[in-house]
């Protein structure tokens, strides 16, 4: 519990209205999207990087913990306050400072919403290209703290390749800038980097200046049903190979083709055991050769059917299968552990067959769809918790999932980052002198251990 | 957190209920457990919620609600001052359910919790009053009569528009604000209750809703001219009431069960080959929450009730089905025309029906305007509680409504109607307000 005087010191900084202490308003900061909940003692919404440094100084002084947080969308309790303390929520900063046509940059507050900043530069012919799946409601400090991903990043890359500098509030109170406004720059190591994806444990970021892309001329969707895994898998590495990088390579198993299909009846033949989404962008007349292309290529892959969208509202119908996915899932069990395991792309079938392997040793269903252009697949590991022994049986699959992800050279999270969620196996990726560094860093940072404790390392 | 208000809507004071009330009381949340378990927290709920755009904090995003209202069915949260102010604030629009990945039903969970309060802790003052005033048709008539007697003392006309500002504050009314005028003669008493059309031609009831009858009465006129137009008999129940959406929005669960039970016998008795609405909240109402809130501990009035919901139709997707064809009678003066989706049509997946009759209607030019499908900010007894909140959500609606450039705003609402008259008066615009009705009738009577 926090003492009264230091409730009366917050309210001092970002004023009585922008703190929060009743019990029940409580309880709706103590949550994200993984189910896992931590109530804070206090919620305070600053305004500006000087409140917010005022406030950490104050913590640092009263020895208090303090919990960024954006929308609260995460998946893996990055901005749950574990233990008790401060959430600090940034989104009443949420201007976006300029936009600027001859440079292609822009500078934004860290609590705009993802999609709102697209339109908003799409409107002047730009492009912001990273498009986490919770981009009409996560933010983009958000974004930049846990470096978001999306099905766009097999061309554009992730979030953090579109941050050129930062304005951060380091865990002691001091504002600083990193990184600036030019492609080259090498003075100094670069702080911006390390902040994208440091998950709040490093600062709080109070300014984003972005790198944008002139918008694409059009897109050009296919969806292409194969009759196996390996067909599908075969085809994203031979499109690639073929020096073609479609904006987005979208991938669904056949569990999650069944769920889709006894959920909505699309009629996808029942010979499909994989789905790819295709999409490419740029000039007109190149995505229509490239699209050409691209059938020619999968064709002789165990194609079962191509559906190549004409116009926007085709484009959207193809879209619907995969945004269809989730809502389906809930038939299968009402629990997922969503989990976003990459391994290189070539190894998508191979990992894909062991965790077949692992869903029939533990007797549960898993599900797996997600960007496989990138080689990332989100493992859905599906269960009942109501069932006894269940959910330890999740906890015993993953485990094994994130080794199989490791053991064809891949990573245990691509999007969703650490957080508590994977902090018990951690040290599956990262070796003790991996962890020491990193924590060194974080201790150089943050003596007093003030900002968003608790996570990511083994505790 | 609390908007600042009257005494009347105060929260009544905490009662000592003794453990087996509290469960009684816990009863409704209960009934939505399932539901609540639905959420897993992701979000979405952020980018639809037009409370959390104005407010924009989490108890106001029905994530949060449904968060507290889990902690609230376990127990391990009493219902409190607090819990009224959370709850208090959803507009019931179930724009949030209709876009939840997971489908929870945060309207309903909403209803739930206040029912729960109003178990627990009594009604508020302002409900209490709703309750009796919307169970008793003939107060109404008599305080319709009384108000447009007495309105003039009351409220000034405001020119250019047909609605009035009040003089001087009044409890339940802050100063700016822009309230219609009221009928001289309720639309109910105007007409006799069966309007014979031809032989073979659907029988329609014709459920006016408390806003049509002594508010907006011309829609009422248009529909009767509508149908009659395309030769329907139009019965128009004398002992229907309020569909009881504004008890409910407070929790009254006792009187929307009565309600729904009067309604029932009032309509049921004609045999209809439809139950026609002109208004998206009594449509919602009959259509959705009726067979809700008896639910089925009342097997046999939950089967009949169904049947109601099943028949209910709101009026422009019944002038489709029906065939109405303004084109058919010739040219009508140009009229450039903005149309707002109300929620209470939108989340039942009408959105295409009205704008394809008003561009088939002669004259008629509809340009989009932006955001047509965001919320007006009404939400019934909402717009009493938390006024500024749901004009700050009227905002952006009022500038793309001027932006748009059209003569006038129309939809298929009258609450929609007057939440959206009064923005555009505060905000200095000219634009008129009309039902979808009203566009079509003006087209059909030149035959």
């Amino acid at each position: 519990m926090l003492d009264s005087r230091i409730i009366e010191k917050l309210k001092a900084i970002v004023g009585a209205g922008n703190v929060a202490t009743g019990a029940q308003e409580l309880l709706c900061y103590g949550y994200d999207a993984t189910q896992m909940e931590f109530h804070p003692d206090a919620v305070v919404h600053p305004a500006s990087a000087e409140e917010v440094s005022a406030v950490l100084k104050l913590a640092n002084a009263e020895r208090f913990p303090v919990f960024p947080r954006g929308a609260g969308s995460g998946f893996t309790g990055g901005a749950l306050p574990k233990g008790g303390g401060v959430v600090l929520v940034t989104t009443r900063m949420n201007r976006i400072l300029r936009i600027d046509t001859e440079n292609l940059i822009a500078e934004v507050e860290p609590g705009v919403v993802t999609e709102q900043f697209q339109l908003e530069v799409e409107k002047l012919g730009l492009f912001y290209p990273p498009d986490p799946a919770s981009l009409k409601f996560s933010t983009l400090g958000g974004n930049v703290a846990e470096n978001a991903g999306g099905p766009r990043c097999v061309k554009y890359g992730v979030t953090r390749d579109f941050v050129m500098g930062l304005e951060v509030v380091l865990p002691t109170g001091e504002i600083i800038r990193t990184g600036g406004e030019t492609y080259k720059g090498v003075v100094g190591y670069d702080l911006t980097r390390l902040l994208c994806g440091s998950e709040g444990t490093l600062g709080v970021i109070t300014k984003i200046i972005f790198k944008l892309l002139p918008l694409p001329d059009a897109k050009k969707t296919m969806l292409t049903i194969f009759d196996s895994i390996d067909g599908a898998a075969k085809a994203v590495s031979t499109i690639i190979g073929n020096k073609i990088i479609p904006t987005t390579l979208e991938f669904m198993d056949h569990a999650t083709l069944q769920c889709v299909e006894k959920r909505f009846s699309l009629g996808i033949p029942e010979t499909g055991r994989a789905v790819l989404l295709i999409e490419v962008d740029g000039d007109r007349e190149l995505i229509e050769k490239q699209a050409g292309r691209i059938q020619e290529l999968v064709k002789p892959l165990g194609l079962v059917e191509c559906m190549v969208a004409k116009d926007a509202a085709e484009s959207e119908a193809l879209w619907k299968v995969r945004r269809l996915v989730s809502p389906s899932l809930r038939d299968v069990n009402p629990t997922k552990y969503n989990e976003d395991i990459v391994v290189p792309r070539s190894r998508v079938p191979d990992v894909i067959r062991r965790i077949d392997a692992i869903a029939q040793k533990y007797a549960i269903p898993i599900v797996n769809f997600g960007h496989a252009g990138d080689g990332n697949i989100h493992v859905n590991v599906m269960i009942d918790k109501e069932i006894e022994g269940q959910e330890e049986k999740a906890h015993g699959a993953i485990k094994e999932i994130f080794q199989a992800a490791l053991d064809l050279g891949g990573t245990m999270s691509g999007e969703h980052g650490v957080g508590l969620a994977k902090q018990p196996y951690i040290s599956l990726e990262l070796k003790p002198e991996q962890v020491a560094a990193m924590q060194a860093i974080k201790r150089a940072l943050d003596p007093n251990n003030i900002l968003n404790p608790g996570k990511m390392f083994p505790v | 957190m609390r908007c600042p208000g009257s005494a009347l809507y105060v929260y009544p004071r905490a009662r000592h209920a003794s453990p087996l009330q509290r469960q009684k009381t816990l009863d409704p949340l209960k009934r939505v457990e399932k539901e609540i378990k639905k959420c897993v927290k992701c979000g979405a709920c952020r980018a639809h919620c037009p409370a959390f755009a104005a407010i924009q904090r989490e108890p106001a995003v029905a994530r949060g609600k449904v968060a507290l209202a889990h902690h609230l069915a376990k127990g391990d949260v009493q219902l409190e001052d607090e819990t009224y102010s959370i709850m208090s604030k959803c507009l019931l629009c179930g724009s949030c359910a209709e876009k939840c990945p997971n489908d929870v039903p945060t309207d309903e969970i909403v209803i739930a919790a206040r029912e729960a309060l109003a178990r627990e802790r009594g009604l508020t003052t302002f409900h209490k009053a709703v309750g009796r005033i919307i169970r008793n048709r003939k107060a109404m008539n008599m305080g319709g009569l009384a108000a447009a007697i007495l309105g003039p003392i009351f409220f000034r006309k405001v020119p250019q528009t047909s609605g009035l500002r009040l003089r001087f504050p009044l409890p339940f009314l802050g100063g700016k604000r822009h309230v219609p005028q009221l009928a001289k003669k309720p639309f109910l008493s105007r007409h006799p209750e069966v309007i014979p059309g031809e032989p073979g031609k659907p029988r329609i009831v014709y459920f006016v809703g408390c806003m049509t009858n002594f508010v907006y009465t011309e829609i009422g006129e248009a529909a009767l001219a509508l149908f009659r137009h395309l030769g329907c008999t139009v019965i128009i129940p004398r002992d229907q009431q309020c569909c009881g959406l504004p008890g409910m929005s407070g929790g009254d669960m006792e009187t929307v069960r009565e309600l729904a039970e009067r309604n029932l016998a009032a309509i049921e008795k004609h045999n209809p080959d439809y139950v026609m609405t002109a208004c998206a909240t009594c449509g919602g109402a009959l259509h959705k929450f009726y067979p809700a809130v008896v639910g089925k501990r009342n097997p046999e009035l939950h089967a009949r009730l169904q049947a109601l919901a099943d028949k209910t139709v709101d009026a422009a997707v019944l002038l489709q089905k029906l065939g109405l064809n303004p084109e058919e009678t010739g040219a009508g003066e140009a009229f450039s025309i903005t149309y707002h989706d109300p929620c209470h049509l939108r989340t039942r997946n009408i959105t295409k029906q009205p704008r394809e009759l008003l561009r088939a209607a002669p004259g008629v030019e509809l340009t989009e305007m932006e955001g047509a499908d965001r919320c007006c900010g009404l939400g019934g007894t909402f717009n009493v509680y938390h006024y500024e909140t749901s004009m700050n959500i009227n905002a952006p609606k009022a500038a793309a409504i001027a932006k748009s450039g059209a003569e006038a705003v129309v939809t298929g609402c009258p609450g929609c109607m007057m939440q959206l008259a009064d923005g555009l008066q505060q905000s200095g615009c000219k634009t008129r307000v009309m039902h979808t009705l009203e566009i079509l009738a003006r087209r059909i009577k030149r035959t």
